[in-house]
This record gives structure tokens, C-alpha cells and sequence, in this order.
């Protein structure tokens, strides 16, 4: 479980967080939503350590992240995995080397251990068959999940996936979305999803916090939320005819939404 | 203002210099990635070095031949004059010039290509001092090989004028011969080889440092690159003095 307490963060006199309060329970797919500006990635990228927030406590299974030495850092990153935005994967490796990468730089496997294991994770994205490949030779749908196969490589704790649909068609984002759902519940994963895509809000959002203008909103779970009050949420999940009607049908049959 | 940017310019590139120089996390990925690195920038750049030292050896002899041509002064003295400007100057200041262009804007932009798609962040993120998992391989690699291309310099430029003194009658191979080994100083061919080091420590460290800090896209990226390729060709310049003083005086 990650918490997050009165986190605050400015850019250059700019609030960009204010007092943001939120937790992120093992196990469940933790959306963080919001518009684009609204601070989430700032949140996300805070909490991982890749952006010092001026004020506020992150809390790893009760652990003090930012209260801790650099090598107490060191270790707990080893115990996260993150899936970028753009992917992240390195140009100059295949598949199987973005995913052993790893592997090599942390476990005391033997080669032939390190490439079981390499494989193994390729197998549960479903890409066994691209490992000698380069990141180029790929679309970005499959791109996405060697940087799931290589976050997951260490067996993480925490999942971290910064905007994992973006740039992908929607047949590919749900295939994404079921996959960090099945891995989370799987592994056991803190899985934290930095998503504006309301298929992946209403398809897995187990746990959803809602920033809007760096403060957070609302919490709740994706049945939770065709019946929530706040406007600006409203406006934002609800903003399409389509998830409008979506969310009239769910209100007038008192029933969620199924697959 | 300058001046202060300046400072605080200084003080970031040191700070990444102490983020740069630590323990690796495994010795046999540094290992290998520093022998990728003097492939990449050292080996590669053979090809480069050959092609302008032996145009500029050749240049050098000729321009010599028609500026110091007196009767006063004997013909040897072309070939003098060549070795002492490609041991001194050529094969180590100007060259190191030219690599910072082709080695600095490589470093620079491959690097600052890595920060803008987040890889850099990916490699923090695992726990990995990206710093120098990513840099030290490449200035070690460089340094160690930056003799192999001096050397290199050197043989080729004397071989340009050598070539000049074949294909042409304005100096004879004999008296070109004998100007390259009349008065030789060692300790010229160790000057060279000690700026040498320097130089290839400035334009791996420096240009690495503008790829890293890169914010932005693609655009920034090429300015990084260029301002990698300005600001080591400068420091290059400016330790030349400092080195000479130091070690010809």
C-alpha cells in the first residue's frame, strides 16, 4: 500500500500540487485521473521520486520515501516498476535485452536463469516470438508490453504506469488495461495507473482518485462513480453522448456496468 | 548575469562529475559497455582522423616549403617544421577540435535523445545511477583510446608530407626524412599525448553533461548538441594555453 499525505508541489510560484491526500491499496488497479494539466503526472512522477515535492510524506507499506538515505532509495526502487508514457524501451537493446536489462543489473541469476526468466515475461505479455526484435521494429502497442514485461522482470512490488494507452486504438488499449489488471491481481502488485482514458477508468478502476487544479477531488471505484456529485469529476468522466448515455443507462438500471 | 550562469553552470557540471564517478553497479556491464564505447567513439573514428591528418600532414609540408623557402635556411627544415606543429598543435589541440564535433555532438545528442524519451528516467527509476551507468563507460573509453588516435594522427600526417615529398619536387624525400628526426624532442610526443588525455576527458564529460540535463524535444536536443560542441571546443582552447604554459615551460 502506498500513501500519499498532503503532498504539495510548485513550479516556479505555480501550485501545481496542493495538500494532495490519496491511497493506493495492494493489489487493485489505482487509477489517478484527471485533466491534462491537472497535476497527475506531477503527483505520480513525485510519488516514484523522479520530482522532489516541497512538502508531504509518501508512505511505502508505512516506509518514509522521503525521508529516506540514498541508498534506502536505491533499494526501494528496485521494488518498483514503471511503464512510461512514450515506453521508455532502450533503442540499442532488442526485446529480450530491454527485458533482461534488469535482471542483469540486480539478481544474482546465472545467464541462462536470467533468459528463463526474460522469457517467461514475454510469454505473459503475449509476445514470445519478438525477442530478438528492436524497439523500432515493434508498434507501439507491443512496445508497451516489453515495458510491462521489463517492469515486472523483478518481480515489483509497486507497478507504476504513467498514461499506458496513449497513442494506442482502442481494441489495443483494452488488451493493455486487462493485462496490468490480470498482473496486478496475479502478483499481488500496488499497481498505480496515470490514465485520462475513460474506457480504462470505467474497465478497471478499482480505486480512482480524481485531481482536478493539483487538489484532490474525489475517490471511489469505477461503480462508485456514475453516482458521484462533483461537478468538475462529472464533466470530465462524463464529457462524450456516449459515456453520458452510458451513465444514464447504469443510473436507470441501478446496476454496473458489465465487459 | 553571464557570470553568474557561468558559476552556476560550473557548479551543476561538477555535481554531475560526482554522480558520474562512482562505484559502478556491476563491473562486467561497465566493462563491457566501456569496450562498446571505444568501438563506438574511438574506432570509429580512425577513419576521420586518417583522412584529415593525411591532407593536413601534406598541407602542412607544403605550406612550410613555400614560407620558410631561403637560402639561409636549409631544406630539412620543412620536415622539421611538420613534426613539431603535428606533435605540438596538430595531432592533439586541432584534432581534438575536430573530434569534439564529431565525438561531442554524438555523445551529446544520443544521451540528451534518452533523456526526452524518458529513458534516462526508466534507468533512475530501477534503482541504477543513471549517470554513471550511461556516462563513465564513454569518458573511460575515450580517454583510453584517445592515444591510439594520436598516434594514429601522427603517423598519417607525417606520411601526408612523406606523400608531398614523393609526388612533388619541392622538397626531396631524403631532406624531409631527415628533417623529421633532426632535433627531435621525446618529450613533445608526451606533451601531446598528456593534452591529449585532458581533451578527451573535456569533450566526453561535457558534451554527456548537455545531453543530460536536455529538457524538452527534439529541438532542444540539437541545441544541446551544439552548445556541447561550443563549449568543449572553448575549454579545449582555453586548458591548450593553460597546459602549455605548464608543460613547455
Amino acid at each position: 500500500m502506498i500513501e500519499v499525505k498532503n503532498l504539495t508541489k510548485s513550479f516556479d510560484g505555480k501550485t501545481v500540487l496542493d495538500n494532495v491526500n490519496a491511497t493506493f491499496y495492494t493489489g487493485k488497479t489505482n487509477l489517478i485521473i484527471g485533466q491534462s494539466g491537472s497535476g497527475k503526472t506531477v503527483l505520480m512522477k513525485s510519488t516514484v521520486g523522479l520530482v522532489r515535492p516541497d512538502s508531504g510524506e509518501i508512505l511505502y507499506d508505512g516506509r518514509d520515501f522521503l525521508a529516506m538515505n540514498t541508498t534506502q532509495i536505491k533499494n526501494l526502487r528496485r521494488e518498483i516498476g514503471m511503464l512510461f508514457q512514450g515506453s521508455a524501451l532502450f533503442d540499442s537493446e532488442t526485446v529480450i535485452g530491454n527485458i533482461m536489462f534488469p535482471l542483469i543489473m540486480f539478481s544474482d541469476m546465472t545467464q541462462a536463469e536470467m533468459l528463463d526468466r526474460a522469457y517467461f515475461c514475454l510469454e505473459r505479455v503475449n509476445l514470445k516470438g519478438a525477442e530478438n526484435k528492436y524497439p523500432s521494429e515493434i508498434s507501439g502497442g507491443m512496445q508497451k508490453r516489453v515495458a510491462i514485461a521489463r517492469a515486472i522482470a523483478l518481480n515489483p512490488k509497486y507497478l507504476f504506469c504513467d498514461e499506458p494507452n496513449s497513442g494506442l486504438d482502442p481494441r489495443t488499449s483494452i488488451l493493455i488495461d486487462e493485462l496490468l489488471a490480470d498482473i496486478t491481481h496475479e502478483y499481488n502488485i500496488t499497481t498505480v495507473i496515470n490514465t485520462h482514458d475513460m474506457n480504462s477508468v470505467l474497465g478497471i478502476g478499482e480505486n480512482i482518485v480524481f485531481i482536478n487544479k493539483g487538489k484532490n477531488e474525489w475517490i471511489g471505484n469505477k461503480n462508485e462513480i456514475y453516482h458521484a456529485a462533483n461537478e468538475a469529476l462529472n464533466e470530465f468522466v462524463f464529457a462524450t453522448d456516449l459515456f453520458q448515455e452510458v451513465k444514464n443507462y447504469i443510473i436507470s438500471s441501478a446496476k454496473p456496468l458489465q465487459k | 548575469m553571464l557570470l553568474s550562469h557561468s558559476i552556476s553552470s560550473f557548479g551543476k557540471y561538477c555535481l554531475f562529475l560526482s554522480r558520474v564517478f562512482n562505484r559502478p553497479n556491476r563491473w562486467n556491464v561497465f566493462l563491457n559497455r566501456t569496450i562498446f564505447e571505444i568501438t563506438k567513439l574511438g574506432v570509429d573514428s580512425i577513419q576521420l582522423v586518417i583522412i584529415i591528418s593525411l591532407f593536413i600532414g601534406s598541407v602542412i609540408a607544403i605550406q612550410m616549403q613555400l614560407n620558410i623557402a631561403s637560402p639561409l635556411i636549409p631544406a630539412y627544415a620543412v620536415g622539421l617544421a611538420t613534426r613539431d606543429i603535428v606533435l605540438l598543435e596538430f595531432s592533439n589541440s586541432i584534432l581534438c577540435l575536430i573530434l569534439a564535433g564529431k565525438v561531442g555532438s554524438s555523445i551529446a545528442s544520443e544521451i540528451g535523445t534518452m533523456r526526452v524519451t524518458e529513458q534516462i528516467d526508466a534507468i533512475d527509476i530501477m534503482g541504477v545511477n543513471s549517470a554513471n551507468f550511461l556516462v563513465l563507460p564513454k569518458i573511460t573509453g575515450f580517454i583510453l583510446f584517445m592515444p591510439v588516435l594520436v598516434a594514429f594522427c601522427i603517423a598519417t600526417s607525417f606520411l601526408g608530407g612523406f606523400l608531398v615529398a614523393v609526388f612533388t619536387d619541392i622538397i626531396s624525400v631524403s631532406r624531409y626524412v631527415y628533417g623529421l628526426q633532426a632535433m627531435f624532442n621525446e618529450w613533445y610526443v608526451w606533451y601531446g599525448f598528456i593534452k591529449s588525455l585532458f581533451f578527451a576527458f573535456i569533450i566526453s564529460s561535457v558534451a554527456s553533461y548537455f545531453g543530460y540535463y536536455v529538457k524538452g524535444g527534439a529541438l532542444e536536443v540539437g541545441k544541446a548538441s551544439t552548445n556541447a560542441v561550443v563549449t568543449s571546443s572553448i575549454m579545449i582552447l582555453l586548458l591548450d594555453v593553460i597546459l602549455t604554459k605548464l608543460l613547455l615551460q
